[in-house]
């Protein structure tokens, strides 16, 4: 590869550059500029300018439909100063570490048993996605049903398994609630982790595993020794992608639970909507979605410094 | 690869984990099935088994097609998905191409911070959006959806399709060159015709992310008339506390068909866009 783009980047344009010396490196650069211009443009007007904007917006006080006057820190001391905020903060880390862990381990497993010969493979490989390509809400809809306070299948399976005591209000209970979102979550991105540490795992070489065995590895072993190391970038990838947007989740929430009981699964995400769009109070508001930005920062830095690297 | 070594070991390597995985990734959709088959009567009875209907009927389809506006959003879903990744995938090119083929300076700054904006997620931006929206007088109008969709579809499609355009040999589009093509002729007749299997890619990919947005058409579109299916469906079956389970579900499983449809044709690019982010890199 190396060999190759060598001889394609550096020694054919080089020798091309003798004809046209100048002029050849400017067309390529106005070409490249002119062509990014437009979609560079509307990333500006829509990601930057909004982006800018709400910093902005976090410094004013802002009750929607009237003119903001600028109050400077006052939304984030107001913040600070609110216990929802602080239990806010808590879930949103809580729900996000706990998801991945789970996410991460069981999509461990589940490459671990794809990455066998079986008949109707690629079948079973399309299905165990399913949950990750369906629109969140509508398999939402389904869980909602699941665990629903008169109805629930859950409840059903207990009592038929001979538990006595009627089941719980699943969505009812602050704990309760805190772990199905998470459940919820996990169901929804395991595949996604899955799938795409199957197609690591199926890069390891076999002789690896082979040379382990001889050596005398476990099953164990050959895991924690071969697979682990050679699929730790994908690992690594993978969860920084996954952290991102369950740190940031908003449609689970708002659908599932609404942020309650008791703002018991309040995220960041639905607490700033619940302030903007339900209360009205656009600064506000923003300074609350503002508070991911840190953390989500740090990521975003550490997952486009990683892929760079690459 | 380790060899199983009986059926007994087989089966507890193989077929355990791997339908625990099945019947937990696809109980939620036959729940969603069931229930929308189920008459009232079956559907709010404690006592009845609930993993079977006795007595199936449509009627919770019939009511949805035609009590509800469920024809207007599929449409408008549709509308949506198609225009913005049509959007997304042109403007996607014009941001891959010259980061793939070219060398100016600037050009590992302007990757980086494409990348960057495709890790930044909605709710940071959904707040000043919505201000905009509202100053450019775009609330209620698909427009509105349309135009905000590509914030995350065109910084997605371009990373994809960078690492896409890469893999192809750059061969042709130097004859191409020697033989006196522009820049522009060379990228349209000869590049872009080969790349058939990125677009599919990255196209699968932004008509999913559309079909599954919330957030934006959840704040842009309050009028019944103008709504996508998730919002409709959330908004308007769910009203107050009175939930119609039967409609709900039916909604539920006709809302997730066209992702399910397309993705089944198209499984092995979906698969390999998944894995080429991380795995090819």
């Amino acid at each position: 590869m190396t060999i190759r783009s060598e001889t394609l980047i550096g020694v054919v344009p080089r020798r091309r550059r003798a004809a046209s010396v100048s002029g050849w490196l400017d067309r390529e650069s106005v070409f490249s500029w002119l062509m990014m211009a437009p979609p560079l443009l509307f990333l500006a007007a829509l990601v930057g300018y909004p982006f800018c904007y709400g910093i902005l917006l976090s410094l004013q006080d802002r009750p929607v439909a009237h003119a903001g006057t600028f109050v400077g820190l006052k939304n984030f001391a107001t913040n600070l100063n609110d216990p929802i905020f602080w239990k806010v903060s808590a879930n949103t880390f809580l729900y996000t570490a706990a998801a991945t862990l789970l996410k991460m381990v069981g999509g461990l497993a589940l490459a671990v048993a794809m990455n066998q010969q079986f008949p109707l493979k690629n079948l079973v490989r399309a299905l165990l996605l399913l949950p990750f390509i369906v629109p969140t809400v509508l398999s939402t809809v389904a869980w909602m049903w699941i665990l629903d306070p008169a109805f629930s299948v859950l409840n059903w399976f207990l009592l038929a398994v001979g538990v006595p005591k009627p089941g719980p209000s699943w969505l009812g209970n602050p704990v309760l609630a805190m772990a199905s979102i998470i459940v919820i979550n996990t169901w929804r991105g395991l595949p996604f982790y899955g799938i795409t540490l199957l197609a690591g795992l199926q890069t390891v070489p076999p002789e690896l595993y082979e040379a382990a065995t001889i050596d005398g590895a476990s099953g164990w072993q050959r895991f924690r020794l071969v697979t682990l190391p050679l699929l730790q970038p994908i690992i690594l990838i993978v969860t920084l992608f996954s952290v991102i947007f369950t740190f940031a989740d908003f449609q689970l929430v708002y659908v599932l639970t609404h942020g309650g009981p008791q703002n018991a699964t309040q995220l960041f995400a639905t607490y700033a909507f619940d302030i903007a769009m339900g209360a009205g109070q656009l600064g506000l508001g923003a300074s609350v979605a503002l508070a991911m930005f840190p953390a989500l920062a740090l990521l975003i830095v550490a997952v486009t410094i990683y892929m760079r690297k690459k | 690869m380790v060899t199983g070594h009986g059926p007994v070991e087989r089966a507890l390597r193989l077929w355990l984990p791997v339908g625990f995985f099945l019947i937990v990734a696809l109980f939620p959709f036959y729940w969603m099935a069931v229930t929308s088959l189920k008459p009232n009567a079956e559907l709010y009875n404690r006592h009845m088994m609930p993993l079977l209907v006795l007595h199936p009927t449509l009627k919770h389809y019939v009511d949805l097609l035609t009590q509800t506006s469920f024809l207007l959003w599929t449409w408008n879903t549709m509308v949506v998905a198609v225009v913005a990744t049509g959007i997304s995938l042109v403007l996607g090119v014009m941001l891959a191409y010259p980061l793939a083929r070219m060398r100016f300076a600037g050009a590992g700054l302007i990757a980086m911070t494409v990348a960057a904006i495709y890790l930044v997620p909605q709710p940071l931006l959904f707040i000043p959006l919505a201000d905009l929206i509202n100053r450019l007088d775009l609330g209620n109008t698909l427009s509105a959806v349309i135009l905000t969709y590509p914030t995350m579809l065109v910084p997605f499609c371009a990373w994809l399709l960078l690492g896409y355009f890469k893999t192809v040999p750059k061969e042709l589009e130097e004859a191409a060159r020697i033989d006196g093509a522009s820049r522009l002729q060379t990228m349209r007749r000869i590049f872009l015709p080969l790349c058939t299997p990125g677009f599919i890619s990255a196209g699968i990919f932004a008509f999913t992310l559309s079909q599954n947005e919330f957030l934006y058409a959840l704040i842009f579109l309050t009028r019944s008339s103008v709504r996508t299916v998730p919002v409709g469906v959330i908004a308007e079956l769910i009203r107050g506390d009175v939930f119609y389970w039967g409609q709900l579900m039916a909604g539920a499983l006709l809302g997730s068909i066209p992702v399910a449809i397309i993705y089944s044709f198209f499984v092995e690019h979906y698969v390999a866009g998944l894995t080429s982010g991380s795995v090819k890199g």
